[in-house]
């Protein structure tokens, strides 16, 4: 699987060219499989061997860069993981605990015993798991391990929010009003919130990123913000301190990338827009931002240098800001580690930030001048996750990858991923499925590049976000880049519920289905060999069906003359044509001369058909003229009410049951919580009634769609 | 009589003859409802369906023959009348003639015996509006995707699809051609039951059916679906035919119906309960599928026919092929889990490797430690056996090797080659296992596999323990080709229990495990033995039996002579 993925090949494209290179956007383009536009200096003698202390597709991504730079690498892994890519890629692997986290890849003695044991001059963190954690560090000191990452004290000054906001004041950094400090009881954290006014925002103190971050309106959501923020902050981090501040509403995140060494060096290599978030978590980032002018960007990024400096920081690392409609920007809090989001900067700027990381800690001076860093061309990052969009915009899903197809043949397109096909996505880890990157001179080419690459995505075993990647990234508010962190919920009030088609595509749609349905019909016709008895085949080049999309059906006739299919549907004429191959699920078709990529998801004996189009997947149903009217003698079947039964929407485990059999709940009221990949979600009550039966206790795991509470 | 069948007399001899339609018919409303239509139809002129009377009451002697050809043809068509098919309609079923149109290629039906009548003439049946063309049967023979069929539809709206003499007599009629010539025959069955008023005839009509049911088996492939009533003797059809299909919420299957149950046990259930599909197809184990309704179900059987040989003369069908031979399957190197303990599914390995993903699975809700179903390998139908880790750890017990039995008999009686995948730790130990006979019916599906000339393939994904190692379609049993992945482990049983029984009262049991693990827990024992043939890389496994297939399509393979073997039934 290695093989499949980037590795970029040594590029001819020198540095000098990067001073121009403003002027020369295309070069990405040149050579599509290398976003860097350095190759390592081999000469310049960093570290024999790297462990990287993380697992998954960021693991993948420091070996790649450590076999470019000729460093040998070991991986850690968990001993569910033992089979998984970044074990594969890596020149060794060492076992470190069993599958929670806590116990592998939290497990600092462990990861250290690892490090002695394949003496090991350095350790990559990754994202996560130790990376913003100072003891770590300070372990690794001891050993005289180099930490690639920045200084202990860099580490402490800035994971702590409130100290890093401290510190960035003094160094003149805009900061957001209202900011306060550590808090112990919901009661001291209401008061806090009064203070500051509403609305305020609640999330654990070491977290970094959104995960755990609440948004409270009022004195409740102040108290259960601070329960589920405190208990995430245990689990999670092993540190339940919180911090409260000022909540800004429809604001833009938009942060710096800095990089700088030990010798007091440091540049900015431009921002990333990162508005688009559901629950505070990024799903589409870009850079560079539509929002900034270059005045801004450039006080954004000299502010972001003066707080690097300001704790002497060494390496690569991110300054946040929250940036208001008028570009008012605020310092949010500084990741001392590198982000998951790394590669869109990567690509306009050609650095390879692992790369930068592994000299700087070695101690070099940066190889760049402020001056050097350019911004070519157009960079965006899909986030590919196993969940289902259509639950809260992405509630974790799990399972096996049946089948597993990156885009990487397309050029512009960069995947970052540590799975492949037959991978497990388990409920211990982080869901997601892979960074998508797509580039181009311009920022219209990387979104139609996004599209395609979408399009050309095979994921199939598990539940993924694609439909709602692909509807952010084809919405006239994002192509406008009128996006703020707020973009999800005021484009879908409602909830995502997938691709709207308009009457031309649900023509297209159709007109697909039934194209593909003849072809099978034809294959189950076609039986070879000499036959003791003949076979008379149906000939024909005309059919006549119906077509159910949605509760509509539709008149269908099909002409075929060779590949291609005249399809009228209700009369409007739709010719398709292309590569029918029942065994592919991938569908590349020419729709009335218009290219599309479809995938068939499922196809059956009943005429049901499964197609991704346009990113959402639509069921068709696709039946003979008779067979059409004789179903509809057939009987409908009564789902079953499922309002008074409450089954769990996601694997995971049960935290707590707040209800007993014989209670009543209210509307609303929670019934239990379910902890799944670290979040904890509050399950509550659709209806007033009693409870019947609990089905679930405190610690079980389980899968999605079980039963948890029956209600009367 | 039809509700009678294996069950001692408890109700006088008469009234069991003219109750038996009825009883099993209670407790399903529609079902009643229906016979009662057709009942009426018994009594004197005055009570019969107006519309029909209407109809029928013409004067034979000014039309000429033509005109009576046309009159009768008309009148097969509609059956028991415009009325009952609305009733039919309401039940969410369709009518005999519908289905037939519908599960056939368009135009390709040649119906026999339209003009067939039963010959009836007690209790007032020889009256004019009591005979219908072509009686309670549709018959006759077509083409599914192009290949030739036969198939008997019975008629509910013709005196509740009842057997009459004549209505067996047409069955028989195409069973018996359909063997001379070597093509299947399906029959939906949608009947009440026996025809009360015939007595002794219908039943003969049954056993005459049976007769040729037994005959044909081995013969030409018998696939019933059951798409309304089917009860008392006439249950014994579907159950010597290959494959019985039901339809959801509207067929039942039962010796007797609830009302008898009642009378005899005195236990309440209902006709769902009793012999419905969700009953047959994951307790009985009498059904082999079950599909949402009818219009489902016979788009289904279509499919499901495409995978089937014409007759034991044939060879497996091979189809048009889009799925590459050569094709990896990457996903097979890391499906198997590390820890041995764990479960994976073993659909996700079937589903892999066959064409297209495709897989017709037969009883996918009974005895589900055992996978079985036909897919296609290159084009080639392949019958797919499969221990299935998921449940109950995939171990052999009195269901699942009866289901794997009858399986591996049809694809061997059908010239289907065989594919098996092998995980299973052993036979369910357990005193419920043991006095239900474990012993005979775990040698079933020893005696299938080992009975079987077809190709035989088998990869061990991980353990084949104890005796059902050799029974899963080992080396000794004349597999053709027998694979180990690397993770095979085959051995007597599991290190823990080996080593408490060799190294027993020893200390250091633990180091002891350890060393059997390394000597037995791999493939190298089976391997060094030359009782498998090679180790291969998991994501070679669809290549490497798509070739051994194309080898094997010409293997030739002959048991003894034998009037027939005696499997231990």
């Amino acid at each position: 699987m290695a093989t499949r993925s980037i590795l970029p090949p040594p590029t001819r494209l020198l540095f000098v060219l990067l001073k121009h290179a403003p002027f020369q956007s295309g070069w990405c383009a040149i050579n599509s499989k290398a976003q860097y536009s350095t190759a390592p200096n081999l000469n310049e003698k960093t570290f024999d061997k790297i462990l990287i202390a993380n697992r998954g597709e960021i693991a993948c991504r420091v070996i790649k860069t450590c076999k470019k730079m000729g460093i040998r690498t070991v991986a850690v892994h968990s001993d569910v993981d033992a089979n998984a890519v970044h074990v594969k890629m890596a020149d060794e692997a060492v076992c470190v605990g069993p599958a929670p986290t806590s116990q592998s890849y939290l497990n600092m003695d462990a990861i250290l015993d690892a490090v002695r044991d394949t003496k090991s001059q350095a350790v990559h963190p990754g994202y996560g798991f130790l990376s913003e954690n100072k003891e770590f560090a300070k372990r690794l000191a001891k050993e005289c391990v180099t930490f690639i990452g920045p200084d202990t004290h860099a580490i402490q000054a800035m994971g702590d929010k409130i100290e890093s906001k401290l510190i960035a004041k003094a160094a003149k950094v805009n900061t957001i009003p209202g900011f306060d400090g550590v808090v112990k009881t919901p009661e001291e954290a209401v008061k806090i919130a009064q203070d500051i006014g509403y609305p305020v925002m609640i999330k654990a103190s070491a977290g970094g990123g959104g995960k755990g971050m609440r948004v409270a309106w009022n004195d409740e959501d102040t108290r259960e913000g601070f329960r589920f923020s405190s208990q995430e902050a245990a689990s999670s981090f092993g540190d339940d301190r919180l911090l409260i501040e000022k909540y800004i509403d429809n604001p833009r995140h938009i942060e710096i990338q800095v990089l700088a060494d030990k010798h007091g060096n440091a540049v900015w290599l431009n921002e990333r827009e990162c508005s688009i978030q559901r629950r505070n978590q990024k799903v589409v980032e870009e850079a560079p931002s539509t929002f900034l002018d270059s005045e801004t960007r450039r006080a954004m990024g000299e502010q972001a240098v003066q707080l690097a400096k300001a704790v002497q920081y060494s390496s690569a690392g991110t300054v946040e800001f929250l940036v208001d409609s008028s570009k008012n920007f605020y310092f949010l809090e500084m990741n001392t580690r590198l982000q998951v989001e790394h590669p869109i900067t990567e690509c306009i700027t050609g650095l390879d930030l692992v790369e930068q990381m592994i000299r700087v800690a070695k101690g070099y001076q940066l190889q760049h001048k402020q001056e050097d860093i350019p911004i070519n061309g157009w960079a965006f990052e899909s986030r590919v996750y196993a969940e289902d969009p259509y639950k809260s915009f992405g509630l974790p899903s799990i399972g096996r990858l049946s089948q597993y197809q990156e885009p990487t043949d397309l050029n512009n397109v960069r995947v970052d991923s540590g799975i492949e096909e037959g991978s497990d996505i388990s409920i211990y880890y982080d869901p997601m499925i892979s960074k998508l990157i797509t580039y181009g001179a311009t920022r219209a080419e990387a979104l139609t590049k996004m599209e395609d690459a979408l399009d050309n995505y095979v994921i199939r075993g598990v539940t993924h976000n694609i439909p709602l990647l692909r509807e952010i990234i084809t919405h006239p508010r994002f192509i406008s880049g009128d996006i703020s962190t707020n973009f999800l919920p005021e484009v879908y009030p409602d909830g995502f519920k997938g691709h709207q088609l308009q009457v031309g595509q649900q023509r297209e749609l159709v007109a697909s289905a039934a194209a593909l349905y003849i072809t099978a019909q034809l294959t189950f016709q076609n039986v070879r060999g000499n036959l003791r008895v003949p076979s008379i085949p149906v000939e024909s080049s005309c059919w006549r069906l119906s077509a159910q999309l949605g509760e509509q059906w539709h008149d269908v006739e099909v002409n075929k003359s060779g590949p291609i299919y005249t399809v009228h549907i209700d009369g409007e004429r739709v010719e398709v044509h292309g590569q029918w191959n029942l065994a592919s699920p991938l569908l590349p078709l020419t729709i009335n001369s218009k290219h599309r990529m479809l995938q068939c998801l499922s196809r059956d004996a009943s005429g049901n058909i499964v197609l991704q189009y346009l990113g959402t997947s639509f069921k068709v149903r696709i039946l003979s003229k008779l067979a059409a009217k004789l179903n509809a003698y057939m009987p409908d079947k009564v789902p079953e009410d499922t309002s008074s039964i409450l089954r769990s929407p996601m694997p995971g485990t049960v935290v707590a049951v707040t209800v007993k059999p014989g209670d009543k709940v209210a509307e609303g009221q929670e019934i239990c919580v379910i902890e799944a990949m670290k979040m904890q979600n509050s399950m509550t009550a659709v209806k007033q009634a009693k409870v019947k039966r609990v089905h679930c206790k405190p610690g079980e795991t389980v899968g999605e769609g079980d039963l948890l509470v029956e209600l009367e | 009589m039809t509700a009678r069948f294996g069950l001692p007399s408890v109700t006088g001899e008469t009234r069991a003859a003219m109750m038996a339609a009825y009883c099993v018919a209670r407790g399903s409303r529609g079902f009643l409802d229906g016979l009662r239509l057709s009942f009426r139809s018994l009594a004197p002129v005055k009570h019969a369906a107006p519309t029909l009377a209407t109809n029928r009451c013409y004067s034979v002697s000014h039309l000429s023959v033509r005109e009576r050809i046309e009159k009768k043809r008309k009148a097969a068509l509609v059956g028991g009348g415009q009325k009952r098919i609305d009733a039919q309609h309401k039940r969410g079923k369709l009518t005999a003639r519908e289905r037939v149109e519908l599960l056939l290629d368009a135009e390709s039906f040649c119906e026999t015996d339209m003009f067939v009548e039963h010959r009836c003439s007690d209790f007032g049946m020889e009256q004019d509006q009591n005979k219908f063309p072509g009686d309670s049967v549709v018959t006759g023979s077509g083409r599914i995707n192009g290949r030739l069929v036969y198939v008997f539809s019975q008629d509910f709206t013709v005196f509740g699809g009842s057997l009459s003499g004549a209505h067996a007599q047409k069955i028989c009629k195409i069973m018996d051609q359909a063997m001379m010539v070597g093509a299947p025959v399906i029959g939906l069955n949608d009947s009440g039951g026996a025809r009360i008023q015939e007595g002794v005839e219908s039943l003969a009509g049954y056993a005459d059916i049976f007769l040729r049911n037994v005959m044909a088996s081995g013969v030409v492939p018998q696939i019933s679906l059951i798409m309304g009533p089917c009860a008392g003797g006439a249950v014994y059809s579907p159950a010597l035919t290959d494959f019985t299909f039901m339809v959801k919420d509207t067929s039942y299957l039962f010796i007797t119906g609830p009302d008898v149950v009642k009378s005899v046990t005195n236990e309440d259930v209902t006709q769902e309960e009793l012999g419905g599909a969700k009953t047959h197809t994951s307790v009985s184990g009498v059904a082999h599928r079950a599909f949402e309704n009818d219009v489902e179900a016979l788009l289904h059987l279509r499919h499901f026919f495409n995978f089937l040989p014409l007759s034991n003369q044939d060879a497996a069908p091979v189809r048009e092929c889009h799925d590459s031979s050569e094709r990896l399957v990457p996903m097979l190197d890391t499906i198997v889990p590390f820890e041995s303990t764990k479960a994976y599914d073993m659909l996700d390995i079937i589903h892999a490797i066959a064409d297209e993903r495709e897989f017709f699975e037969i009883m996918p809700d009974y005895a589900k430690n055992i996978v079985v179903g036909f897919a296609r390998m290159n084009g080639r139908t392949v019958g797919m056996v499969g221990n299935q880790p998921k449940v109950a750890s995939g171990c052999l017990d009195i269901n699942s090797s009866v289901k794997g039995a009858r399986f591996v008999r049809f694809c061997d009686a059908f010239n289907i080659p065989i594919v098996t995948f092998v995980d299973v730790p052993g036979f369910l130990p357990g005193t419920s296992q043991e006095y239900g006979g474990i012993i005979r019916h775990g040698a079933k599906l020893l005696f299938a596999f080992a009975e079987a000339t077809v190709p035989k393939i088998t990869v061990i994904t991980r353990k084949a323990y104890g005796g059902a190692y050799d029974v899963m379609s080992s080396k000794h049993l004349r597999g053709d080709v027998n694979y180990a992945w690397p993770t095979a482990e085959v051995a007597v049983m599991g290190a823990k229990g080996a080593v408490q029984i060799i190294f027993r009262g020893k200390e250091n049991q633990a180091e002891a495990e350890a060393e059997y693990v390394d000597k037995f827990a791999n493939p190298f024992p089976a391997a060094v033995r030359g009782f498998v043939d090679d180790i291969i890389e998991p994501s070679t496994t669809r290549k490497r039996i798509c070739r051994d297939l194309e080898v094997l399509a010409s293997k030739k393979q002959v048991n003894p002579w034998k009037k027939h073997a005696n499997i231990p039934l």
